[in-house]
């Protein structure tokens, strides 16, 4: 009973705090990527830290099924925005614990299905007439 | 599941698919991908019949350009041989999409060669059988798989007719955009199903066939009366492989 | 004939407990060996591109085509209303769905990606026969439970007769269904056929039936129950008569293949030039398989004996197995007749026999399944009501009368 009731306690005071980082409107996007100098994402910043993955799974059964890859939506756009790059310039894997993708999935305790098969930063390799910044 | 209400968009669906993008892009919405091409945001619909036509009389005995080729463009080059896995084993577990085939005929002894890929059926077996639905057809009947709801139960690698399908056994380290691929899950020739939705009329395997000169490889809209491909099958006798079988393939082969 | 009597498995807690722990840590191996095989993926089996489905798959068909021919007994029982055979009704059911488990389980953690189960059992493709299996399976786990309890409740009794032949239709389809997996398969020469569907009929007639012998006869003996030279007897020429049906089934099977030209190197490739195939179909399941029990349970001294009834047994399984091993295996190794007329001549992929050699873990996934089939039954008869006392003939056999 006593253990129920400080385990309560304590899962109340992370959600709350957790709650009170995001209401503070912190930014979480990485340093250096392209999102760091966007005002706000595809959709209101609030919209997508709840929703990221619907929107994602939707566009993906456009994607795979239809062939539809022009919306705003894409996985690939998402890697494409939110990756940094070393001092090199090398991009670095959005999955990685410091990285966009990785840190809040880390913190949230939650893993991500998509990086088993999708790649974690852009590559255009192979197709030469793709135009530089295009997304698949 | 939410997959389920997407499968098959209809005509409705995807005019306000497009409304939505077009309104997405006329509100100046941040968006990386000016999509000026119309093919990213149009839906595949049944108009066209994408397929191919192998002069085998061109396909050049020796040469493997085309798997070269196809192994770039989708990456399977990058697949890594697992500390351990023996050489012979793993040959015939790495993912490969083209096959390089020389038959001869048993009676007057002739030689022909030919790359053996998916032969994107109308029917294909493969889609007959997985469970799930994630073998599936498109609307401009590339057969491909959908690797978000293969379970990895190989019945579609039983079923195929052409053992065109590749099993991923292993953990895969470096893939591309275009082409994601993970341990688990099947996949195969896809038609470079991005270059479709790109706009791109080719296919990695045709390009190189014809940068090579032999030009064995044409490939088109089967749909399309007036397409090179349409007119090639006109004047050229062909035949589909495993005619028997009457899942009439979107691969013609000349000469075999 | 008296009022059966069914109770626990009085095993001495030590004995018990020990052949638990024994299955347990079988079963262990087993899921350490999926575990293992899901963490490397799949290339550290004999599985390749080419040979598709491996060693899993024949111990889960097995156990799965086991599963509905354990049910015999009880459906034997019900639908045809033999009074003998009702007695081992609930050990039967029980068993039906304790192989089924273990079968199933094979299959799954061979998945390439087993954590999206649940998409298998939200998203379905209705021309599939696995979308149908699903059904099928969960099912017929449901309705040989219902079964069970109108067996077991009195207050159930009533439904003892509906149920039963529910589950006897039941099972008859999903033995259909698990051959038709093989036989809806147009692509590959040795599968491709109806017939398929009643030849896995009659050989999960035959497996179930031997490994309900085997554990009666081993669930008995632990406990000192009686088990009468009545039952034994029919049990026994019952599993004589199924040798005899598979065999038939195999006869037509390749009588038809046989017919056409196209199958001709199918034929040669499984009867005389198939190397290790060839042996193992020759002596692993016609004669070791088939004939050796037919002989051994047919035979007027030996027959009677009940080490040979428990040889026939085992012999039957491990036909059983390597008739699986031949059709799953044997049926991707034999090359696929993409031109016909033609040889290949430059390939390493299509027009030769394909090599497969199953490796450690896919064995140990596979034992692990017939152990957790027997795990469950073995947890199942000690707490649980499901053997009868005694299974001497004064108790069971309508006909008996005391010889003078």
């Amino acid at each position: 009973m006593a253990n129920a009731l400080v385990r309560g306690c304590l899962i109340s005071a992370s959600l709350a705090w957790a709650l009170s980082a995001q209401a503070a409107g912190g930014s979480f996007v990485v340093p250096g990527s392209k999102a760091a100098s966007e005002k706000s994402c595809v959709e209101p910043t609030a919209f997508m830290r709840r929703n990221h993955m619907e929107v994602i799974e939707h566009q993906r059964d456009e994607t795979v099924h239809s062939g539809i890859r022009a919306t705003k939506h894409s996985l690939a756009g998402c890697i494409q925005c939110h990756v940094s790059r070393d001092s090199n310039g090398t991009p670095i894997p959005v999955d990685r614990p410091d990285q966009f993708c990785g840190a809040c999935h880390r913190y949230m305790a939650v893993r991500p299905d998509c990086f088993g098969c999708h790649a974690t930063v852009p590559t255009s390799a192979a197709l030469p007439r793709q135009p530089q910044g295009e997304t698949n | 599941m939410k997959m389920k209400d997407k499968v098959q968009p209809d005509r409705r669906a995807f005019l306000s698919t497009a409304a939505m993008t077009a309104t997405a892009l006329a509100a100046g919405v941040v968006l990386r991908t000016v999509a000026q091409a119309e093919p990213r945001s149009e839906a595949a619909d049944d108009s066209v019949r994408y397929g191919m036509l192998i002069d085998t009389n061109r396909c050049a005995e020796g040469c493997d350009a085309c798997v070269q080729a196809c192994n770039r463009e989708n990456g399977l080059d990058l697949q890594e041989k697992p500390e351990g896995a023996e050489d012979g084993k793993w040959a015939l577990q790495k993912a490969q999409w083209i096959r390089k085939v020389q038959v001869q005929d048993n009676l007057t002894g002739k030689r022909t060669n030919l790359p053996l890929m998916c032969q994107h059926c109308e029917h294909p077996p493969c889609v007959d059988v997985c469970p799930t639905g994630a073998s599936f057809k498109r609307a401009d009947g590339i057969v491909l798989v959908d690797r978000h709801i293969c379970i990895g139960c190989r019945y579609c690698m039983m079923a195929c007719p052409y053992k065109a399908r590749s099993f991923i056994h292993q953990v895969v380290e470096k893939k591309l955009t275009q082409t994601p691929r993970g341990k688990g899950c099947v996949e195969s020739c896809n038609l470079c199903v991005h270059r479709r939705d790109n706009g791109i009329e080719s296919t990695a395997c045709a390009d190189a066939c014809a940068a090579e000169g032999h030009q064995a490889i044409l490939f088109g809209d089967l749909k399309d009366p007036n397409s090179p491909l349409v007119k090639a099958l006109e004047r050229i006798a062909s035949r589909q492989l495993r005619e028997d079988l009457a899942l009439n393939t979107g691969v013609r082969y000349a000469g075999v | 004939m008296k009022r059966i009597v069914y109770r626990e498995w009085k095993l001495a807690p030590q004995r018990y407990w020990g052949l638990l722990a024994i299955l347990g840590i079988i079963a262990a191996i087993g899921g350490l060996a999926s575990w293992y095989m899901e963490h490397h993926g799949h290339w550290v089996t004999g599985m390749t591109n080419q040979v598709i489905w491996g060693t899993p798959h024949v111990f889960a068909v097995f156990l799965i085509v086991a599963a509905s021919g354990a049910l015999n007994i009880a459906s034997i029982g019900t639908v045809f209303g033999r009074k003998i055979y009702q007695p081992l009704g609930r050990l039967s059911s029980l068993l039906a769905v304790a192989l089924l488990i273990g079968g199933l389980l094979v299959l799954v953690l061979d998945l390439g990606r087993p954590d999206r189960l649940i998409v298998a059992m939200t998203t379905y493709n209705f021309r599939s026969i696995f979308a149908w299996n699903i059904f099928l399976y969960t099912g017929f786990i449901l309705l040989v439970i219902a079964y069970l309890a109108s067996m077991m409740d009195r207050k159930l009794r009533c439904y003892y007769k509906p149920f039963g032949f529910f589950a006897f239709i039941w099972r008859l389809i999903l033995t259909t269904g698990t051959g038709s997996i093989f036989g809806f398969i147009v692509a590959r020469q040795a599968y491709d056929t109806a017939i398929l569907a009643p030849l896995f009929i009659a050989m999960s007639f035959l497996y179930g039936l031997a490994i309900f012998l085997l554990v009666l006869l081993f669930a008995a003996d632990q406990d000192q129950r009686p088990v009468g030279q009545a039952i034994l007897n029919r049990l026994k020429n019952l599993l004589g008569i199924f040798a005899a049906t598979v065999l038939f089934f195999v006869l037509i099977y390749f009588i038809t293949k046989l017919y056409k030209a196209k199958n001709y190197e199918l034929v040669y490739f499984y009867l005389l030039g198939g190397g290790h195939y060839t042996l193992i179909f020759w002596l692993g399941w016609i004669l070791l398989g088939l004939l050796a029990p037919l002989g051994m349970v047919f035979h007027p001294v030996l027959g009677q004996e009940r080490r040979w009834i428990v040889t026939a047994s085992f012999l039957v399984i491990l036909g059983g197995l390597a008739s699986i091993y031949v059709i799953i295996i044997g049926g991707q190794a034999f090359p696929m007749s993409i031109f016909p007329g033609k040889t290949v001549l430059t390939s390493d992929f299509y027009g030769s026999i394909a090599a497969y050699a199953p490796s450690l873990p896919e064995l140990l996934l596979g034992i692990g399944g017939f152990a957790t089939a027997l795990l469950i039954t073995a947890v199942g008869i000690r707490v649980l009501q499901f053997l009868p006392e005694s299974l001497a003939d004064e108790e069971i056999d309508p006909h008996f009368s005391v010889k003078t």
